[in-house]
């Protein structure tokens, strides 16, 4: 039997001390070697459930597995698997960096290696700051370290919460290479975001959680397409008030010089181009073209809403 | 399998936290040491004959070991494992391959080795000011590790407990510090009013220093055999709360 999924987790509830339920009843397999994003507004429930899988939180119900074995009873073979970027940026601040992340191999039970660790502070920018202090880095370096110390052991599967906050455009780019690398790599990478657009661009699949429910888990091309409407938008040379009757076919909107049509990219012919054709032979001129996929944070918006 | 490499690392890394502050580590039990001895030793002490057949400056320099150990174990511990509480840095000892076990290896073996360490020194300065003739070398280390551990699993338990700095510091200065001062440090409990010496039992502290001494000049202020099981209901007692943090997760997961 080919089981290709690295964690499963079954029934999965948390209830903190206080009596609050942070997750209720979540189910959720992730497959080996994908990138997975959980997406959830604030509170949602993302670091709590990380949390439990990695051995900060206590499951209050439910079963979760790791490469086969079980969280609780297994924690060591478990643990040593992961590796966690957590949200927040706490260091050690009289650490040097070198040191900071040469720790973190060592609680993992492994040997120390140093080319391995030169490597991975070279790929992340991070050589020339090796000898700093973590106190004097700044918070997109001090990032960065943090995802080393994950990455110093090795792990098969990476955890980042929400990594990319805090971090300049730039080095959100070579971040997402490296995390392409990694999957590359075989490794298994789910992450937390805020930044939709960041979902949309690296994952294979995405989860929706809010308030503890895990709500939709889909191929990320899938709940493009499945729910992804097109927007045609032409911009008209000069207002106009109404258009030609051979026009009233096409599911159109007019807006002094904007023209928006509405189409579904999956139908075989989009009607794009007689649209095109018809505005030409009426003697319409239009400045300017441009189609637009509704975004996942739009659908996002919609799912936590109907909710 | 026990994680020897994690407990390496935590204990190096403990290591290395109190090397920054070596000087300091060094220096005051050296300074405060030669202090009581000038003040307590040969001020005082010009004018006490001798405590059980022994020179007063003499007498006093188990206490004073043990004084150094008492607080230095408790102060070690608990901030080795408050502040990565403090910090939030505790996220990665709990997400590591390490069992609660391994953790209280590096931590307390850590800060008991500082300990053993300190008191250690101060034995070396002593002997600048008197003339040492430890009657049972062996208890006597035997005392010092034994002590050195049981406090810093105390000082453990506190670390985990307190969740302010102020705590952590309260407790040495006016739970550890009185004790060690009333357990005998600088007199013989025999040298108290009847009273005095009933209450005094009550104080852990002086089971560790009574048996701290005999290791030194064969007299004690209770029998060793008593000192012993006391030390070791302590240790006990110790033992079975950090085990029942550990099983409740208290104070470490949520
Ligand atoms: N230690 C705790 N004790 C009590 N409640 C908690 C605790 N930690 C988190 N919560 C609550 O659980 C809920 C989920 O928190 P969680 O941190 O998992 O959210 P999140 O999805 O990661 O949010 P964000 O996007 O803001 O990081 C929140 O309502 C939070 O207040
Ligand atoms: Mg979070």
């Amino acid at each position: 039997m080919k089981n290709n999924s690295i964690i499963e987790i079954k029934q999965l509830c948390k209830t903190y001390a206080g009596g609050f339920k942070a997750l209720k009843s979540v189910n959720l397999k992730i497959n080996k070697g994908e990138i997975f994003a959980l997406l959830g507004p604030n509170g949602a429930g993302k670091t709590t459930m990380i949390s439990i899988i990695c051995g900060i939180s206590n499951p209050s119900e439910g079963q979760v597995t790791v490469g086969g074995h079980d969280i609780l009873s297994d924690y060591k073979k478990t643990r040593s698997l992961i590796g966690l970027v957590p949200q927040e940026l706490n260091t050690d601040a009289f650490e040097s960096v070198w040191n900071t992340v040469c720790f973190s191999r060592g609680l993992f039970g492994k040997k120390p290696n140093p080319q391995y660790i030169e490597q991975l502070l070279k790929d992340l920018s991070l050589w020339d700051k090796k000898d700093n202090p973590m106190m004097t880095l700044s918070g997109g370096m001090k990032r960065r370290v943090m995802i080393a110390k994950a990455l110093s052991h090795e792990p098969e599967v990476l955890f980042l919460d929400e990594p990319t906050a805090g971090v300049d455009v730039e080095l959100r780019k070579d971040m997402w290479q490296q995390v392409r690398k990694l999957r590359e790599a075989g490794v298994t990478i789910i992450l937390t975001t805020h930044y939709i657009e960041e979902a949309e661009e690296m994952a294979d699949r995405v989860g929706v959680i809010n308030q503890g429910e895990l709500i939709l888990v889909e191929e990320k091309d899938q709940l493009m397409q499945k729910m992804g409407s097109k927007k045609l938008t032409i911009e008209l040379s000069e207002n106009h008030q109404k258009l030609p009757s051979s026009l009233s076919s096409f599911n159109l909107e007019l807006n002094k010089n904007i023209l928006t049509y509405n189409f579904d990219s999956k139908k075989e012919d989009s009607g794009i181009c007689s649209l095109l054709e018809e505005l030409v032979k009426n003697n319409i001129r239009f400045n300017d073209i441009n189609t637009q996929k509704s975004s996942l944070e739009e659908i996002f918006v919609a799912l936590v809403h109907k909710q | 399998m026990i994680n020897f490499q994690a407990i390496k690392t935590i204990y190096l890394f403990e290591m290395a936290r109190m090397k920054r502050t070596l000087g300091q580590s060094v220096a005051s039990p050296v300074i405060s040491t030669s202090l009581y001895f000038v003040v307590f030793g040969s001020a005082i002490g010009s004018r006490i004959n001798e405590v059980e057949g022994v020179s007063y400056a003499s007498f006093i320099v188990p206490g004073l070991i043990m004084l150094s150990v008492l607080t230095n174990s408790v102060t070690n511990a608990s901030f080795g494992i408050y502040l990565p509480r403090f910090a939030g840095t505790i996220y990665e000892i709990l997400s590591a391959p390490i069992s609660y076990v391994e953790i209280l290896i590096g931590y307390v073996g850590a800060a008991a080795t500082k300990s053993i360490i300190v008191g250690t020194l101060i034995l070396a300065t002593a002997t600048l000011f008197v003339d040492l003739n430890i009657q049972h070398p062996f208890w006597m280390l035997f005392f010092l590790f034994l002590t050195s551990i049981t406090f810093s699993l105390l000082g453990f338990i506190i670390g985990v407990w307190a969740d302010n700095f102020e705590k952590i510091q309260i407790i040495p200065l006016l739970v550890i510090t009185p004790l060690a001062f009333l357990g005998g440090s600088f007199y013989s409990i025999k040298m108290l009013p009847p009273l005095w010496q009933k209450i005094s039992m009550a104080n852990p502290v002086v089971y560790l220093i009574s048996g701290f001494r005999w290791s030194f000049y064969n007299t004690a202020d209770v029998s060793l055999n008593v000192s012993l099981i006391m030390i070791s209901l302590f240790l006990i007692v110790c033992l079975a709360t950090v085990r029942w943090i550990f099983k409740t997760g208290y104070r470490f997961k949520s």
